[in-house]
């Protein structure tokens, strides 16, 4: 992470109700930042997919959030099971998300695709039984 | 056409009046799957689903949907009516299925 503005957020786990406040708040000092619509979008957009994916497979997690003049990093860091076939779990309407997630109209396996198409850079580092970080990058 | 005046006209019954009725409502979207519409839902757009849950005012609130119209007479649960309250979503509700519904905001905004 570079030099700048550094946010910080604890995603609860199993709270569906909770989860967009994070984005939310970014969106919000974005806005008041006057960086672009599309920028702010991107952001709010691969941020709140970060935060259902850590409800639902994670018991929560953590998220540190730098905002710089070039660029906006978000790093998503999470204690859950990990993530057995990154590749797999890369590709669009691949989920493994269970059947109450789904009747909320998640689970449609577009989280991390989500998270890929609408930053510039992203990286799972993943162990089974540890965890996994999501470092994502968006420039301004 | 502004969020205002499709509240008027529509007839649809209102769940909850946002603090956007100034807004122009420029498209219409129909889409029941949150990851989906997160990645697609228009700004300014009206959102018609049945999925009324705090998740879909979560998805609204960050894509900067106009308006959300429920259809097929779905309801807002308790804990989504308390977010479309505090966060300012203009949420709307219609008996008909999807289609319809979609089709007759569509006729509205672009008459």
């Amino acid at each position: 992470m570079g030099e700048g503005i550094v946010l910080k957020y604890n995603v609860p786990g199993d709270d569906f109700t909770r989860a967009g406040e994070a984005s939310g708040a970014v969106k919000s000092q974005l806005k008041q930042m006057q960086l672009s619509p599309d920028v702010v979008r991107r952001v709010a957009i691969a941020m709140y997919e970060g935060e259902i994916n850590m409800v639902i497979h994670a018991e929560g997690g953590t998220i540190e959030v730098c905002i710089t003049p070039e660029y906006i990093d978000m790093v998503l860091k999470d204690k859950g099971p990990g993530i057995p076939d990154v590749e797999k779990a890369m590709q669009a309407g691949y989920s493994t998300a269970p059947d109450n997630v789904r009747n909320l109209g998640f689970g449609a396996g577009m989280g991390l695709p989500n998270m890929k198409k609408y930053t510039d850079e992203m990286k799972v580092e993943t162990t089974l039984g540890v965890g996994t970080t999501v470092t994502m990058r968006i420039y301004i | 056409m502004k969020v205002k005046d499709v509240i008027e006209q529509s007839g649809l019954e209102l769940v909850n009046m946002g603090d956007n009725v100034d807004d122009e409502v420029g498209s219409v979207f129909c889409c029941d799957l949150l990851s989906v519409a997160m990645g697609k839902a228009p700004a300014g757009g009206a959102w018609i689903t049945v999925m009324g849950n705090v998740n879909t005012l979560a998805v609204a609130a960050l894509t900067e949907t106009a308006l959300i119209v429920l259809a097929e007479g779905s309801d807002l649960d308790d804990a989504a009516v308390a977010k479309a309250s505090q966060q300012g979503i203009t949420v709307l509700k219609s008996e008909k299925p999807v289609y319809e519904t979609a089709k007759d905001i569509d006729i509205l905004i672009n008459a």
